[in-house]
């Protein structure tokens, strides 16, 4: 659990270029850590990419905060 | 520019104006990539690359064909930095007596085939900051034409197209532009009666056809570091027939 945490959060940083304190769970991409809609879109493929997985459309639109990311990648991997 | 570390995707490159894009690439060193609709124009477009790339069959109105070609590009050589839109069909006919058939063809072939192409490209694009996507038009895109409204729809909404995922995708480095030709020297205007090339050239204030390569030539510059300031425009090479 904590280490898909990790996982999420270095790839929230690298992405949208942001300190780590910022990335807090309850934080929105967009409101809490300027990202635009295409950098929502971007983060949503190097999840795919580090998880190796493949979010559906419908299912990416969900992922709006740290804590949704988080909570996604859980459960995929369960 | 060396194009030497680029990859380049040209659809519909077994002849014409596509063949002339793929082999200018080839010759500025990219590798290149063609598709043909058959397994005999692939190997066709494969001996004329030789070692700069190679041919694969591609259906653009199929997605699961699209689906198959990009695997065995991420396979083969990764990612692609440069894609050209370039295979597109023709059914002319009055629109009163245009069958859904011809209609639908033209606008999946011709237009359709933009989503699915660019959308698996603009992945690896993104992610390298990098990428040129120049899609093939028309000037009767701008113009329309008697007796191909379905070819004309499909070559404006190509433009509508281009200027709308230039704007979504330029902070990310990839430009997207279109080449709208005029008359140029193919089989697709080989059709054209004697009498029709008269009235074409007649509105033609060069008073020739152009050569495929003139088309390459323009792809090419659009392609090039040099035309990192230039996205969701339309560049006409037309010989004057058309001024924008």
């Amino acid at each position: 659990m904590s280490n898909f945490e990790e996982r999420v959060k270095k790839i929230i940083i690298e992405q949208l270029g942001v300190k780590e304190e910022e990335v807090k769970n309850a934080a929105s991409f967009v409101d809490d850590l300027g990202a635009d809609s295409l950098d929502t879109v971007e983060l949503v493929m190097a999840l795919e990419e580090e998880f190796d997985t493949d979010i559906p459309d419908d299912e990416a639109e969900k992922i709006t905060t740290v804590q949704a990311a988080i909570d996604y990648v859980v459960s995929s991997a369960e | 520019m060396s194009f030497s570390s680029k990859t380049v995707l040209v659809t519909g490159a077994s002849r014409g104006i596509g063949r002339a894009i793929a082999e200018h690439f080839a010759k500025l060193g990219a590798k290149v990539i063609g598709t043909a609709t058959s397994a005999q124009g692939a190997e066709r477009i494969g001996a004329y690359l030789g070692d700069a790339g190679f041919g694969l069959e591609l259906n653009v109105t199929s997605q699961d064909s699209v689906d198959a070609l990009y695997a065995e590009i991420k396979t083969q050589v990764g990612h692609i930095d440069i894609l050209v839109n370039n295979a597109g069909i023709t059914a002319d006919n009055l629109f009163l007596r245009m069958k859904e058939d011809e209609w639908c063809n033209v606008i999946d072939t011709n237009l359709t085939s933009l989503y699915r192409l660019c959308k698996p490209c603009l992945r690896g694009m993104m992610k390298q900051r990098f990428g040129r996507i120049i899609n093939i038009g028309s000037v009767v895109g701008s113009t329309g034409n008697g007796g191909q409204a379905n070819y004309a729809a499909a070559k404006s909404g190509l433009l509508g197209f281009t200027k709308s995922l230039a704007s979504e995708v330029a902070s990310r480095g990839i430009t997207v532009n279109a080449v709208a030709p005029g008359f140029i020297e193919t089989d697709m205007t080989a059709e054209l009666t004697e009498e029709q090339k008269q009235t074409i050239l007649a509105q033609v204030p060069t008073s020739r056809l152009g050569s495929t390569n003139e088309i390459a030539e323009t792809v090419g510059f659009l392609a090039s570091d040099g035309a990192s300031y230039i996205t969701g425009e339309t560049i006409h090479v037309n010989g004057g027939m058309y001024m924008a």
